[in-house]
């Protein structure tokens, strides 16, 4: 199975919410230096879905991951092979900033068709900065290929399928999907598998392949293929306003709040 | 597509019956229609939907279309897609809603990027900005530690809903409006994947998107055991159900189905208890519309705190069980 998973750079959303602080002018969060950026957690589980196949036939299957930005912090987008994967290509420059779900969907799918041809796309089911969950569904349309979101379990079958278990409201629906196909992955699949270190050493040796909106054919790119605008980003201001219920022992505070919950008719 | 008007909301139907969340929207929609001074429509995609129909009118929709068809039974999105088509042509709406459903966040996407748009997601509220008479979108972003509101100017502008962000109207079985079959003819070779079967987990008990009082557990519980035993008992004494955040349902304590979080359920109980819970963003954007929150942990540093508005700072293991005892002792 010749396999591609996309994976983005993004804040750390496991950071402190004290950490997030409002660049207005520039329409988007930061975070101060000392908390460095990491690969949104639910790409590093559609890594794990990808190596997890990988596993089954190591010599014909092949891991390709493609991460989209400026100024990627190698050992941050190296993780990946650090995990497994077998190639790294970078969609990087100045120009890809500031793009909406749109411009990040169709300058993957340039760099995809770039690739050639493939069985499965992998990417986690929303990225931690936008949470848009768009990127997957919209690429799948753009490549004009079938989609499956929010997975569980990815069984490759005979015959040219794939069978997904896909997570809904109360259970799972379980699929079957042509392939070449798209699929998102949720938390559900379970935890991503940690670096090993021979993987870490393998990983510092491979050079990734960095690719320009040229490179793709893409003359508009970033903020300039957007189809959605940001009007105002604000942080909302929260009050903050919590009773804090002591007393001489955490027993007895927790009987006291029983009483308050009463005397405001909350129980 | 200068010429598009009106709204069109996509609905869902589960035993004959419209998902809250179809009514919210419906509600939404119709104040969007009444300061546009254009129509509601609504399709309703499935099979055997019943009187659904008529309830869309009673929620507010000016016209109902229905695809009923045996092969609309489960959602697939290659399936589904040839109908939405169909309807958007149809109709030639200037704004589409949907609820962020499991088929919601599947369709939306798709049917944007197909019609050469991008839709605004998971969306807590939908205005008309007079001037353009554009819609204007608000959502939560980072992981709930901010919000943006988005415009496009591209048409038709698409937009989903976050569950219990919106009010429905109060049904009016007297609303007139029309319903009326919309046949597809679907195409068996655009049709890419097939549903082999429906796994339904559901938990015994009160479910957690209906019940008035949710117990829920986070990592500090440390182990599966509290969730069946101090958590269960203080839920059913509320007559509540039994909740987590994402950590637990990730170590595999607790089902998936239970996770209250951003990319679990979105709820908004009268009374939620949150236990040994951090409160990160991504977990408060699934409990932040409860009524009250209260908060029992032993770091008075942590986020929940910031949200609460009762709190006991200590250990769950010693505050649980005199909580319970007292609360069990008030309510006799």
């Amino acid at each position: 199975m010749n396999m591609i998973v996309c994976c983005k750079q993004v804040l750390d959303p496991e950071a402190a919410p004290s950490t997030f602080k409002l660049d207005a002018a520039n329409n988007r969060m930061v975070q101060p230096p000392e908390v460095k950026p990491v690969i949104n957690p639910y790409d590093e589980q559609a890594v794990e879905a990808a190596l997890r196949i990988k596993d089954t036939d190591k010599a014909g299957n092949k891991v390709t991951i493609i991460s989209l930005g400026n100024n990627l912090l190698r050992d941050v987008v190296k993780k990946p092979l650090s995990m497994g994967a077998d190639e790294l290509i970078l969609l990087e420059d100045p120009a890809f900033e500031g793009g909406d779900s749109y411009a990040v969907a169709s300058a993957l799918a340039a760099a995809i068709k770039k690739v050639g041809p493939f069985d499965l796309i992998f990417c986690g089911r929303q990225e931690s900065e936008w949470d848009d969950g768009q990127v997957g569904s919209g690429l799948a349309e753009l490549l004009g290929i079938p989609s499956v979101t929010v997975a569980k379990k990815v069984e490759v079958q005979s015959g040219g399928t794939v069978k997904v278990e896909r997570v809904v409201a109360d259970g799972f629906q379980v699929l079957e999907v042509q392939y070449p196909a798209l699929i998102t992955v949720s938390n559900e699949l379970g935890e991503a598998r940690y670096a090993t270190l021979k993987g870490i050493m393998a990983a510092s040796k491979k050079q990734p392949i960095v690719w320009k909106p040229a490179d793709i054919g893409v003359d508009k790119a970033g903020a300039a293929a957007r189809k959605t605008r940001v009007v105002k980003l604000f942080q909302p201001v929260k009050e903050g306003k919590c009773d804090i219920i002591s007393a001489d022992s955490p027993a007895e505070a927790g009987a006291l709040l029983a009483q308050k919950l009463r005397e405001n008719k909350v129980i | 597509m200068a010429d598009n008007k009106g709204i069109l909301v996509v609905g869902e139907v589960a035993e004959g019956k419209l998902l809250p969340i179809t009514a919210e929207i419906l509600g939404a929609g119709r104040r969007l229609a009444d300061e546009l001074k254009e129509q509601l429509s609504c399709f309703l995609i499935g099979a055997q939907m019943g009187d659904a129909g008529k309830a869309a009118v009673a929620a507010g929709a000016d016209k109902v279309y229905v695809a009923d068809d045996a092969q609309l039974k489960d959602y697939e999105n290659s399936t589904y897609m040839q109908v939405m088509e169909k309807a958007v042509a149809e109709v030639a709406p200037r704004i589409i809603i949907m609820g962020q459903t499991a088929n919601g966040r599947d369709l939306a996407p798709r049917l944007a990027f197909k019609l050469g748009v991008s839709a605004v997601m998971d969306c807590l509220e939908l205005a008309i900005d007079q001037a353009t008479r554009l819609m204007q979108c608000t959502r939560a972003v980072y992981g709930g530690n901010a919000k943006a509101i988005f415009t496009s100017e591209a048409v038709p502008q698409i937009a989903t809903v976050r569950t219990k962000a919106s009010s429905p109207l109060a049904p009016d079985a007297g609303r007139k409006g029309d319903v009326v079959p919309f046949a597809v003819a679907l195409d068996a070779s655009k049709i890419k994947a097939k549903v082999l079967q429906m796994v339904k987990e559901e938990v015994a008990g009160i479910k957690i998107e209906d019940a008035a009082a949710v117990v829920a557990g986070g990592r500090g519980l440390g182990g599966p055991e509290p969730f069946s035993k101090e958590l269960a008992d203080l839920a059913r004494i509320l007559k509540g159900a039994v909740g987590a955040s994402r950590p637990p349902c990730d170590n595999k304590w607790v089902p998936d189905s239970i996770q209250v979080g951003l990319t679990g359920k979105i709820i908004a109980p009268e009374l939620y208890i949150a236990v040994g819970i951090s409160g990160s963003s991504q977990h408060m954007s699934g409990c932040a519309g409860s009524k009250c929150i209260v908060a029992i942990n032993k770091d008075p540093e942590a986020n929940i705190f910031k949200e609460a508005r009762f709190g006991v700072v200590g250990d769950w293991k010693v505050v649980l069980p005199a909580f319970m005892a007292k609360v069990k002792e008030l309510l006799q």
